[in-house]
């Protein structure tokens, strides 16, 4: 057997080829965390497209104007199920008049139930939010004296992921706070897209640098303008 | 001085040298101001930074690094980015040595709400339900009234953020404890007296004989 190293380069997709395979309705696990480390050219070209309907699955729906909230202002997004919405008066609005459903999750138990549903556990068991509004409807579990809420594992149709690089073979390596949800979304998404600043040959990258692995990335976006 | 002021200045004694803390957004964040220059401690942001820094020099900022508000920081030599598994996990499990958040009701349990009012205000828990289970110790840091109603309450109107007691709580008026047998006070704020803080306060306060007067350096 030879060994030959020749896992298959990606082809670079245009970005609104890419919104364009996204269904009216889809789950979509955006990264992000108040629109830093948000794939912004994919949500414009969602936004262009203007097909809605979302489930978003994110850290928050940042402010008008910026990231997620694009999608919102839009009236892409049926429903969101993140863990803040506190900067976004109009995700507030749209709560209160119906027109979309939030589901609020405590941030660290989101990002484990994204991390269950991509990594093929059940769930998770977590003491965050006994005792509080997140605990109704939730089984518990006492493990050695400690109550914990059973949490569910989330999974969506597409992870949009935003990376500071990628190389051909789609091996993504991030930027500071830019991390946040997108090295875990991407082990969740039926199909990932992957949103680099740029993209540097293959080798650039140094194995040890790259937190999300190729393989798990099915369309790489081509560099931006 | 006013009242943020001194609540952040007393808030800084609490954190000693080689911590491992987490300021929440506001009048918490204030606290990193009052560091003496001896303590050298790491602040992580949940969004992904253990050794915060301060805010860079105008044009100089980069916009994927920012602190849990959002607004642009820099990392301190030593620094480490991480993704918000290890972020939350670090918080979780036990290796985060102290938060300090602002609150919008404390009781006579110790327990914390400060997340939502009902019907008024829904910004969502963020990160503060896993901040408060999960953290070594919880500080409140919060102005003592609200527009003159109490804060300190009996038990908890709003919905809770944890079913945990916290650890200790911080005003202008007063730094009180919450214990087995209910919310000890203390010290008292500069120039503020017991009975005062008693008529601000809703829940009871256990008064022992040794009440200072809130060191404010």
């Amino acid at each position: 057997m030879t060994c030959t190293g020749d896992a298959p380069m990606k082809t670079a997709t245009k970005v609104a080829e890419a919104a364009e395979m996204i269904p009216e309705g889809a789950v979509l696990l955006i990264g992000g965390f108040m629109a830093v480390g948000t794939p912004e050219r994919m949500i414009d070209a969602l936004v262009a497209r203007g097909v809605g309907g979302f489930t978003i699955v994110a850290n928050d729906t940042a402010m008008p104007g910026h990231g997620i909230g694009k999608l919102v202002s839009a009236g892409l997004v049926a429903k969101a199920v993140v863990s803040h919405i506190g900067l976004n008066p109009e995700t507030q609005q749209k709560m209160i008049s119906g027109e979309m459903e939030v589901d609020l999750v405590p941030q660290g138990t989101l990002v484990e139930r994204i991390r269950a549903g991509g990594v093929g556990l059940g769930g998770v068991l977590t003491a965050t939010g006994v005792g509080t509004p997140v605990e109704e409807g939730k089984q518990t579990v006492e493990i050695d004296g400690k109550t914990y809420l059973l949490e569910k594992p989330i999974r969506g149709d597409y992870a949009l992921i935003a990376a500071r690089q990628a190389d051909y073979k789609g091996n993504l390596e991030y930027a500071l706070t830019a991390h946040n949800f997108n090295p875990i979304m991407a082990l969740a998404g039926a199909t990932v897209i992957a949103e680099p600043h740029v993209i540097v040959p293959v080798g650039a990258i140094p194995p040890d640098a790259v937190k999300t692995p190729g393989v798990l990335v099915d369309h790489l976006l081509e560099r931006g303008q | 001085m006013n009242a943020k002021e001194i609540i952040a200045r007393r808030v800084a004694l609490e954190i000693s040298d080689g911590m491992l803390v987490n300021l929440g957004i506001g009048l918490p964040s204030m606290v990193a101001n009052y560091l003496p220059d001896d303590v050298d401690v790491f602040f992580q942001a949940e969004n992904g930074v253990i050794g915060l820094g301060a805010r860079p020099p105008e044009g100089m900022e980069d916009p994927d690094l920012t602190d849990a508000g959002g607004g642009f920081v820099t990392a301190v030599p030593g620094a480490a980015s991480i993704d918000s598994a290890m972020s939350f996990g670090l918080i979780r499990g036990g290796h985060l040595d102290m938060t300090v958040l602002g609150g919008l009701q404390v009781d006579a349990r110790g327990y914390l709400a400060n997340w939502m009012v009902p019907g008024k205000m829904v910004p969502g828990m963020g990160g503060a339900m896993d901040l408060v289970a999960g953290a070594n110790r919880v500080i409140v840091a919060m102005v003592h009234s609200a527009k003159g109603a109490p804060k300190i309450v009996p038990e908890c109107t709003l919905p809770l953020t944890a079913a945990r007691r916290i650890d200790l709580i911080v005003t202008e008026m007063a730094v009180i404890e919450p214990t087995d047998a209910g919310l000890v006070l203390r010290e008292v704020g500069p120039g503020v007296t017991v009975e005062q803080v008693r008529s601000a306060t809703a829940a009871d306060l256990i008064v022992e004989s040794d009440v200072s007067e809130m060191p404010v350096p």
